[in-house]
């Protein structure tokens, strides 16, 4: 079958199409996934939205309204009912319109499916998907923009899958679907619009598994999520000064690929991580921790951490624009790394 | 009233005297510190959760509240794994994993115990929404107790059920307080079950301590929710023997509410009504007191020779990587 260039958006929808034609497990629910159920729409077999952003446009159409289905403003009802079925026998994928609303449901996602399996001895598995859109630079101020996934990377129990491209994207929802456990899929809102190469026919990008985005001899960039694409643009600026960059895409933060980062610390000696969350407890820092704990001896400076700053996002384009980690900040931290 | 047959009758005692006697003997082995941890003892509700799960099946699914012992015995969970459970033991139901407040057996449609009083909603309604895709006529019963009725899981879980027309019946066990805090004191209703008006679903308040009539009020809700009629709240009103937990001081029950709880006694009620309809005779009572006995002398000797999970079980039965 043939590769063509589609969007993150129409990648995950993708991904959900072939996924609910090969199992019939695979659900679908969430606040107007569809939209207009019980109005006329349902009637003539149509949707309202198809998803706050359209991600979800068309499938209700194909499945129907029992497997794709429209919840009340009930995150802890819905979510957890998705956590419920996953236990009982369906594969739900439930979506959390904004990731800044985890706060509302976060028992049924933390304390009861990502707990369940290991409470009851492994004697119940729990394969719901969580889809849920985060990070800055939509103008979506300070409810509707945070990063968080660093919140669920700490929890055991649960996956936490970022993905940057379209490529990616299908193929990590794919196989966030197919697995066992309760997997958090990180939708970047400015992302949906991006385009790429993506195969028509269905694929697994393998949870657990980094990708060497670009490979480089003499500093390592790991980058998340929309991040890897201004990596790849310092990258690319900063060749012109002789700097040959190596970034490296986490694709998933739990299960973390620490022995690509390490094996590639270990090549080019130097690492700057590149991450749009929150500084503390976060992702970076964790990353950095690794290096210093497992590959100290390879480094030759200090490694550098590039994230938002510890705060909420704010609204002001100025100020959002000013928030959200850029390519100038991945150059000037490369540049003090091999300084 | 309802047909109860010999049978019927005879493991619906069966199964109070099982859930009495492990609930006693659990407060003993704790009071002498057997038991690690904390129990939550379900000892005065037992028509409750036998009431209910007497039209059950295996198939059928439960969720649970931390005072979970009496569902998982009425559910047909093994008292042998339950014992070894509650003493962190590998031979437990969930391995020593879990303990008291998240025994679980899911083969047994038991979908735990739960440590986070009003989480079961939410369960309940994606395992009766299971159900309903997949086309099948299994039941979903909800326990919760009326502390959890004031948490927002359960109005968005009623409601959701409401509208999705989920097969889940809501049993709110009302037993007055809430830790200490008492009904009338936290809750805005006289009777729990008037919300079920709000969510469109039809809301009874029985006394918790009749068996009969709980039996009664859940055979309904649940062939209503068999027949895809959607869900059901039933109150059931009843009483905690030793409190929130095996340790409780009980300082906030009166001496009137102690007596009026012996008077109330849901196992002397059953046993004096088969007796005065002569239902059942004495021997048949004695002889299921003694089985019930033996079962939890054999439940806890096993707890008690059973091993330790090896350290390595730290790490199993979960996704892993640091």
């Amino acid at each position: 079958m043939a590769t063509r260039t589609i969007t993150y958006r129409e990648a995950i929808n993708e991904a959900i199409r072939l996924e609910m034609r090969r199992d019939p497990t695979v659900i679908l629910m969430g606040e107007d996934v569809a939209g207009g159920a019980s109005t006329h729409l349902e009637e003539k077999g149509e949707e309202a939205w198809g998803g706050d952003l359209g991600v979800t446009r068309g499938l209700v159409q194909e499945f129907g309204r029992s497997r794709v289905r429209d919840t009340p403003i009930s995150e802890s009802a819905f979510i957890g009912a998705a956590v419920g079925a996953a236990a009982t026998g369906l594969r739900p994928i439930a979506e959390l319109m904004f990731v800044d609303f985890f706060g509302v449901c976060m028992d049924q996602i933390f304390n009861q499916g990502g707990k369940m399996r290991y409470m009851f001895g492994g004697k119940a598995k729990v394969p719901v998907v969580i889809r849920t859109l985060y990070g800055a630079g939509f103008r979506a101020a300070a409810q509707h923009s945070a990063t968080l996934y660093s919140v669920f990377t700490h929890m055991p129990g649960l996956k936490v899958v970022t993905p940057s491209t379209p490529y990616n994207a299908k193929g990590l929802l794919t196989a966030a679907i197919r697995d066992d456990d309760p997997v958090i899929y990180f939708e970047h809102l400015v992302l949906l619009d991006t385009s790429g190469p993506v195969p028509e026919e269905s694929y697994v990008v393998p949870l657990g598994k980094a990708e060497i985005a670009r490979p480089g001899k003499d500093v390592t960039v790991v980058a998340i999520g929309r991040m890897r694409l201004f990596a790849m643009q310092a990258a690319e600026e900063l060749t012109k000064e002789g700097i040959d960059v190596e970034v490296v895409d986490p694709q998933t933060l739990s299960p973390l690929d620490e022995s690509t980062i390490l094996e590639s610390v270990k090549k080019t000696h130097r690492l700057v991580v590149v991450d749009e969350d929150n500084p503390r407890c976060s992702v970076a820092n964790d990353i950095i921790s690794l290096a210093a704990q497992q590959a100290l001896a390879y480094l030759d400076a200090a490694p550098q951490a590039v994230t938002a700053p510890h705060t909420p996002v704010p609204f002001s384009p100025p100020l959002e624009d000013g928030y959200i980690p850029g390519p100038a900040n991945i150059v000037a931290a490369v540049k003090a790394v091999v300084a | 009233m309802a047909e109860l047959t010999k049978d019927k009758l005879l493991w619906i005692y069966e199964r109070m005297r099982l859930i009495r006697e492990f609930e006693d003997r659990a407060a003993e082995l704790f009071a002498a510190g057997q038991i690690p941890g904390f129990v939550h003892l379900y000892a005065g509700e037992e028509a409750i959760a036998v009431g209910v799960c007497a039209w059950l099946t295996d198939r059928d699914f439960i969720t649970s509240t931390h005072r979970g012992h009496g569902h998982c015995i009425a559910k047909g969970v093994d008292v042998k794994a339950m014992m070894a459970e509650l003493y962190g033991k590998k031979s437990g139901a969930c391995k020593g994993k879990g303990g008291s407040m998240h025994i679980a057996d899911v083969d047994k449609g038991m979908l735990g115990a739960n440590g986070i009083v009003g989480a079961g909603g939410p369960l309940a309604c994606g395992a009766g929404l299971t159900a309903k895709i997949k086309g099948t006529d299994q039941v979903t019963a909800c326990f919760f107790g009326d502390g959890a009725a004031e948490q927002g899981t359960m109005h968005e879980s009623m409601n959701l059920a409401s509208i999705w027309k989920l097969p889940v019946v809501f049993v709110c066990e009302n037993n007055g307080y809430a830790q200490t805090t008492p009904s009338r004191y936290h809750c805005a209703a006289e009777d729990i079950a008037d919300r079920a008006t709000a969510y469109n679903m039809p809301g009874f308040s029985v006394d918790g301590t009749d068996v009969f009539a709980v039996y009664e009020a859940a055979g309904e809700a649940i062939a209503r929710a068999r027949r895809g009629e959607g869900p059901t709240l039933i109150e059931c009103k009843a009483f905690r023997y030793y409190g929130h937990f095996q340790g409780d001081n009980l300082s906030y029950y009166t001496e009137e509410e102690k007596a009026e709880q012996k008077a109330r006694d849901p196992i002397n009620k059953f046993i004096q009504r088969v007796l005065d309809r002569k239902l059942l005779t004495k021997a048949e009572l004695a002889e299921i007191d003694a089985r019930a006995k033996k079962a939890i002398d054999e439940a806890v000797q096993f707890a008690e020779q059973s091993p330790y999970p090896v350290l390595d079980e730290i790490l199993t039965d979960v996704y892993v990587s640091y």
